[in-house]
């Protein structure tokens, strides 16, 4: 016990001494080994929603059908389009009625790894969000018990609710159990990046191996993007500015604490070359400008995350920063678009 | 000491240390008395934000970078969910006993 205490007391001294100085540089952190960056073997799915071929079929008109939304027109390929990396390549998505969304459109990219989805972590898996959008009047504007009529009176979808969910009909459950289903597919493929990972000395040129070192070191980006997917699935403020006259305040609408005032979810950098404009406003068009940010430390310093500060890196160092993160660009796949059920 | 000064629990308070290293927390049920601190440290290279919304107790650490340790004292019987602000995976429960 007496132990215990003395112990206690020079963390306490240790609190109150150590307190971190704004500008006070960080130990030089976040060098991981290469292999932790490969992609997992097993896409991870729930127990009562194990993927087969007729979910992912089912799954894939669903999500390429504009008919799940009010008016026909918007499927979710309309803002999640895979001729864009699986968004849309707008700065903010625009939905029903053309209107324009407030936030950008995240690739769905790896999401089945994500333990939580959404700018602001609202959602919680790939089945708890497929819903929301056909909901949103925002975006497509379709009251779930009008779109379970409009998909039962097509004998397509009847059959293939029947083959992919036997016994579980055509539900509010089933709808997005498929739609996850289909998502879980979508995940990054090889890259040159991985490839040297796995040994290729030449997968990669020497700009993007110095891209790395910055990235792993000076640029201090692995403490929020790590591991293979890139992301802590972590909400950090990393100061950019509103483009709207009213702040998004990102995960405290979620949460409110201090701390998470304007925060939010760490993105994924696979296959990022495809998915400009970044951040969640889409405020900038290039991975240059991106890396200008950075290197700025940001441009809101209220409630900045500590992670974030000026970098002082020279032009080399973005460059190649840049080319690293165009290494992580996969192989590109073919997306067949599939025929919808008519009848 | 410095610590029976603040707590007045000096011959009862333990404290008990609590690592988060690699997003994890180094136990995922801890037990402990009413009045007992737990200190929470950051073995991570990056900044973690410990806070509880719990009925027993809310509070919230603020976020602290790699090396430095925040703590709480735990005040009333009951569990306490603890989450990391930053880290929503990161997730552990005190149980405070009378
Ligand atoms: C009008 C454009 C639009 C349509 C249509 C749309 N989405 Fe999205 N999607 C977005 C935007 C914008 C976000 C981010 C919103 C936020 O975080 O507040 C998003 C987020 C997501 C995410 C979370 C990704 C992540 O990394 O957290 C998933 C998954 C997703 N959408 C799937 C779908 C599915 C499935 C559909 C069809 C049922 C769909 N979306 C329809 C624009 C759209
Ligand atoms: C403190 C955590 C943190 C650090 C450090 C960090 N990022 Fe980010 N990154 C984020 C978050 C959070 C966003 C989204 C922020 C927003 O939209 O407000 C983001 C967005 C991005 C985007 C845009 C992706 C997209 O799809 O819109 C790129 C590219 C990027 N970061 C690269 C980097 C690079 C390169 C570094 C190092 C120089 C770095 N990040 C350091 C957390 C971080
Ligand atoms: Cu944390």
């Amino acid at each position: 016990m007496k132990n215990k205490i003395l112990m206690a007391t020079v963390f306490a001294f240790s609190v109150t001494t150590l307190p971190l100085v704004a500008g006070e540089s960080l130990p030089a952190t976040g060098k991981a080994p290469l292999a932790s960056y490969l992609r997992p073997h097993a896409v991870p799915a729930p127990e009562d929603n194990k993927p087969t071929a007729v979910r992912v079929e089912l799954g894939k008109a669903l999500f390429f059908d504009p008919r799940l939304s009010g008016s026909n027109t918007i499927s979710c390929a309309t803002c999640h389009n895979p001729a864009f990396g699986w968004s849309d390549g707008l700065p903010t998505g625009v939905g029903h009625g053309m209107k324009p969304l407030t936030r950008a459109t995240p690739t769905i990219l790896n999401t089945a790894y994500n333990a939580i989805l959404m700018w602001d972590g609202r959602k919680k898996s790939l089945e708890d969000q497929a819903l929301g959008p056909i909901e949103a009047d925002v975006e497509m504007n379709q009251d779930i018990p009008g779109l379970l009529k409009k998909l039962d009176a097509l004998e397509g979808y009847r059959d293939l609710f029947k083959k992919a969910y036997p016994g579980e009909g055509i539900s509010p459950a089933t709808v997005a159990k498929a739609i996850a289903s289909f998502e879980r597919t979508i995940v990054s493929t090889d890259s040159p990046f991985d490839r040297w990972a796995r040994g290729d000395q030449k997968a990669v040129t020497a700009d993007v191996k110095r891209g790395f070192a910055v990235f792993e070191g000076k640029g201090n980006c692995t403490a929020c993007h790590q591991g293979f997917n890139f992301t802590d699935y972590g909400f950090h403020n990393i100061g950019v500015k509103d483009v709207g006259d009213k702040p998004d305040e990102g995960r405290y609408t979620q949460r409110k604490l201090p701390s998470l005032k304007g925060a939010f979810k760490t993105p994924t950098l696979r296959d990022v070359a495809l998915t400009a404009p970044y951040m969640r406003n889409g405020l900038y068009k290039t991975l240059e400008e991106v890396v200008d940010h950075y290197d700025r430390g940001g441009d809101l310093k209220e409630n900045l995350s500590a992670n974030i500060k000026p970098l002082n890196l020279d032009p080399q160092e973005k460059a190649d920063l840049v080319a690293f993160m165009k290494s992580l660009t996969g192989r590109p796949v073919s997306v067949t678009i599939p025929l919808l059920p008519m009848h | 000491m410095a610590i029976i000064a603040v707590t007045g629990y000096a011959i009862a308070a333990n404290e008990h240390i609590v690592i988060q290293k690699d997003k994890h927390f180094s136990v995922k049920i801890l037990t402990v008395k009413v009045g007992d601190w737990v200190s929470f440290k950051n073995d991570d290279a990056f900044f973690h934000n410990v806070f509880s919304l719990s009925d027993a107790q809310s509070f919230d650490l603020g976020s602290h970078g790699q090396g430095q340790a925040r703590r709480v004292q735990m005040a009333k019987e009951g569990t306490v969910d603890i989450e990391c602000a930053i880290h929503p995976e990161m997730k552990m429960q005190i149980k405070v006993m009378k």
